[in-house]
């Protein structure tokens, strides 16, 4: 669709400088590394201020439903820079999957979502793709949940869990109480958005949906849409750092930007951003404008945006070389994001698989 | 100056009406077309448009193209109208403007570039081609080379050295070449593919008149980066769709031809669909930024993007046809009219694409210009830098 707007708005415009606002006084690096030593507390005070103060929880809620009624369109402005920001919040996970998940269910859960109150994530693995299996928990025969997701994303800020469990119709959801189940927080490569095994030993949720396997993968989908947008943050920031490093760090007496081998490597990194920003973008406008062809530009946006964004921090570090490799330099926030995110939602790898069948190129 | 809600639909039927296609001899349509402004539709009024923005071209070239009337067959003069023409609208003499403007929009008159010699290539500003004055005329002698069209060009726009004592950008000059004067010889430049696509230029001492000469004496440099900025905005058009170009080839292919399937050559074929993809919308929110008038540096990420993505994909195609892939259609010398990319066959396409990453701009080049134009890292100390042409070590 060559009449969609690939360029920033003004609204955009006010959107990224707001959010970006709030991250430079919130999102140090150092509260951000904390993380890694155990302090959570940065990541409490972020999403207090992104729900309460930006109002940003319920973007994709529809105004009559209490929500700010925008679209995947200005969440990706969001979700971009919360990316290049590293900033650690349960946004993408909430504010948009789990609520895409329960609008398309017309969930009562909707109005305190919309006011930021109420903090939601989907029990499934965070590397669940749109397309892949969907592991699933069970129910017993008393009506009980029993099962278990490991790696879930945003649970550990949820206070309610949004169960898939098989029974004989598919998939229905259950919501479930977050002090009613297990949510075990593991040690994560990302500590900024640390995972947590959720278990459920028999117990009791409120029905949300039956037959809900296609509005899961849409959710899915969705935030598959996103995360591009926040891979695109992280890959912008990683450029930017660098280029800003090699202008000022010395050696031999001059720049290290003076090297042509270092200056040819950062403009072959800046192309590969300049197309991630595209295919980011355009999969957000698909999306925000209903357009058919929406799985196509996701899977193009994933198998893409994940391994610039990889690619940008691997490229980071080595550009920072020494102190690129230590623990004060926040690069390696920005490389455990980049390669966390690369499995999430689905590899690149998945998503290329998923467009052979799309796209007629199949094998063999 | 017209904007953006002008009435170009009713202005063209209007201008249909009074002007039956049919009925007319097709240059005196283009004429007419040129003399009501609809021609290239950003240029001002007078000189073959009417003042709009540069997106509406696409516009009127189909309502125009829906109603059947005949274009002015852009693809065979793409320099001409791409480059010569707004620098001649930027830096001509009203004179030069009402000599050269129309003819080379109705394709009339073909234009080629004279730009690049054996000795200049990304270092264009060290050209030596001499124009040395000889009364109110100029006397032109030199080389050039890689010049398409130059056998059915009737000008050209050229660049030449007016001043060896000056450092090599201040002594430029920029002329508008006869290309049937006496002392210009074209000959064919055959390449790697068999065929000829460019011109040698030897100019023999060349006599050209004082109105050859765009803007002033010493200003030739100034003149040549307006017209290499230019080349990109070429001629406005449709918006590529998903899988033009190279893709669509080595798709087709393997749609077609299922017993020549690999898990190895799927992986590749993935990879670079994606890619090509992404570089189509990269392509897309380019030519927007340029609409809105931020053109720059950055359209040198969409080069490299092509030449890497077509040079992989005809290597990838070669390799998947296997035996088929062994044969090539014919090494006899062909003068093309124009390329097709996509033309011919696998052992063509390979070839041919190995001048995507050399022409209009290295890639190495490419990778100096955004590293020092859009990231701003440091220039590369240049050791001829305020030196006269003429004492830098050949």
């Amino acid at each position: 669709m060559s009449h969609f707007n690939m360029l920033d708005g003004e609204l955009d415009a006010e959107l990224q400088s707001s959010v970006e606002n709030l991250m430079s006084r919130v999102c140090e690096y150092s509260r951000l590394i904390a993380m890694y030593d155990g302090d959570r507390s940065v990541a409490t005070e972020l999403w207090d201020k992104i729900r309460f103060e930006l109002g940003l929880a319920g973007m994709l809620i529809p105004e009559e439903m209490g929500g700010v009624g925008l679209t995947a369109r200005e969440a990706a402005v969001v979700t971009q820079t919360l990316g290049r920001s590293m900033a650690a919040t349960p946004f993408l996970t909430s504010s948009v999957v789990a609520t895409s998940l329960l609008l398309s269910a017309n969930s009562a859960l909707i109005a305190q979502m919309a006011s930021g109150e109420l903090t939601v994530a989907v029990a499934l693995p965070f590397s669940t793709a749109p397309m892949g299996n969907l592991s699933t928990f069970s129910i017993d025969a008393d009506g009980l949940i029993v099962g278990s997701a490991r790696s879930v994303a945003g649970a550990i800020e949820a206070q309610t869990l949004i169960v898939p469990v098989l029974n004989n119709d598919g998939i229905a959801l259950y919501a479930v109480d977050a002090d009613s189940l297990t949510v075990m927080p593991r040690v994560s490569l990302d500590m900024t958005r640390q995972v947590a095994d959720v278990t459920c030993q028999r117990v009791r949720g409120t029905l949300v949906a039956q037959n809900a396997e296609q509005m899961l993968r849409r959710a899915l989908l969705i935030g598959a849409v996103l995360l591009a947008s926040e891979q695109v943050g992280v890959a912008r920031w990683c450029l930017d750092t660098s280029v800003a490093y090699l202008k000022e760090r010395r050696q031999f007496g001059q720049p290290l930007g003076n090297f042509q081998a270092l200056k040819h490597r950062l403009a072959d990194l800046y192309v590969g951003v300049e197309n991630a920003r595209a295919a980011a973008r355009f999969a957000a406008v698909s999306l925000a404008e209903g357009d058919p062809d929406v799985e196509i530009a996701t899977a193009v946006a994933q198998a893409f945006c994940s391994d610039v964004a990889v690619l940008a921090a691997e490229e980071a570090v080595q550009l920072h070389a020494g102190m690129g490799m230590t623990w004060e330099h926040p690069a390696h926030l920005y490389l455990k994001r980049a390669k966390a995110d690369q499995v999430a939602f689905g590899s690149a790898g998945e998503f290329r698989a998923r467009l052979a069948d799309l796209v007629d190129l199949r094998f063999p | 100056m017209l904007d953006g809600t002008f009435d170009l639909r009713g202005y063209i039927d209007h201008f249909i009406a009074e002007n039956n296609f049919r009925a007319m001899d097709r240059l005196a349509f283009l004429r007419a077309r040129f003399a009501a402004g609809l021609g290239w539709i950003w240029f001002p009024t007078g000189y073959g448009g009417l003042g709009l923005p540069q997106n509406r071209q696409a516009e009127m070239n189909e309502i125009f193209a829906a109603a059947g009337a005949p274009d002015n067959n852009p693809t065979a003069n793409s320099i001409g109208l791409g480059m010569a023409a707004p620098t001649i609208l930027a830096f001509g003499t009203e004179a030069q403007k009402k000599r050269y403007l129309q003819p080379l929009w109705t394709g009339e008159e073909i234009w080629c570039q004279l730009f690049s010699e054996p000795g200049a290539g990304s270092d264009l500003a060290g050209v030596s081609t001499r124009a040395t004055r000889d009364g109110n005329d100029w006397v032109v002698s030199g080389q050039k080379v890689w010049t398409s069209n130059a056998h059915r060009a009737r000008f050209a726009i050229l660049l030449a050295r007016t001043d060896p004592n000056l450092s090599k950008h201040a002594g430029l000059s920029y002329f508008l070449c006869d290309m049937q004067a006496p002392g210009v010889d074209v000959r064919p430049l055959r390449q790697l593919t068999g065929e000829a696509e460019f011109n040698e230029v030897f100019l023999d001492n060349v006599r050209l008149c004082a109105d050859c000469l765009l803007g002033n004496e010493g200003d030739g440099w100034k003149i040549a980066t307006a017209t290499l900025n230019n080349e990109r905005m070429a001629i406005g058009g449709k918006f590529p769709g998903r899988e033009s170009g190279m893709i669509g080839v080595v798709a087709r292919t393997w749609r077609e031809r299922p017993e020549l399937r690999t898990s190895e050559l799927h992986d590749r074929l993935m990879r670079l669909w994606v890619e090509s993809e992404v570089s189509r919308l990269t392509g897309m929110r380019l030519q927007q930024k340029i609409a809105v008038g931020q053109p720059g540096p950055e359209s040198s990420a969409m080069k490299l993007n092509f030449a890497r993505i077509n040079q992989e994909l005809t290597g990838l195609e070669l390799e998947m046809l296997k035996a088929d892939g062994l044969v090539y259609s014919d090494w006899t010398m062909t003068r093309p009219d124009r390329v097709v990319m996509t033309g011919r066959d696998a052992g063509y396409r390979y070839l041919r694409a190995k001048g995507n990453s050399i022409e209009g701009g290295t890639s190495e080049i490419l990778r100096n210009v955004i590293a020092e134009r859009v990231l701003g890292l440091p220039k590369a100390p240049l050791a001829d830098k305020d030196v006269a042409w003429k004492d830098i070590r050949k």
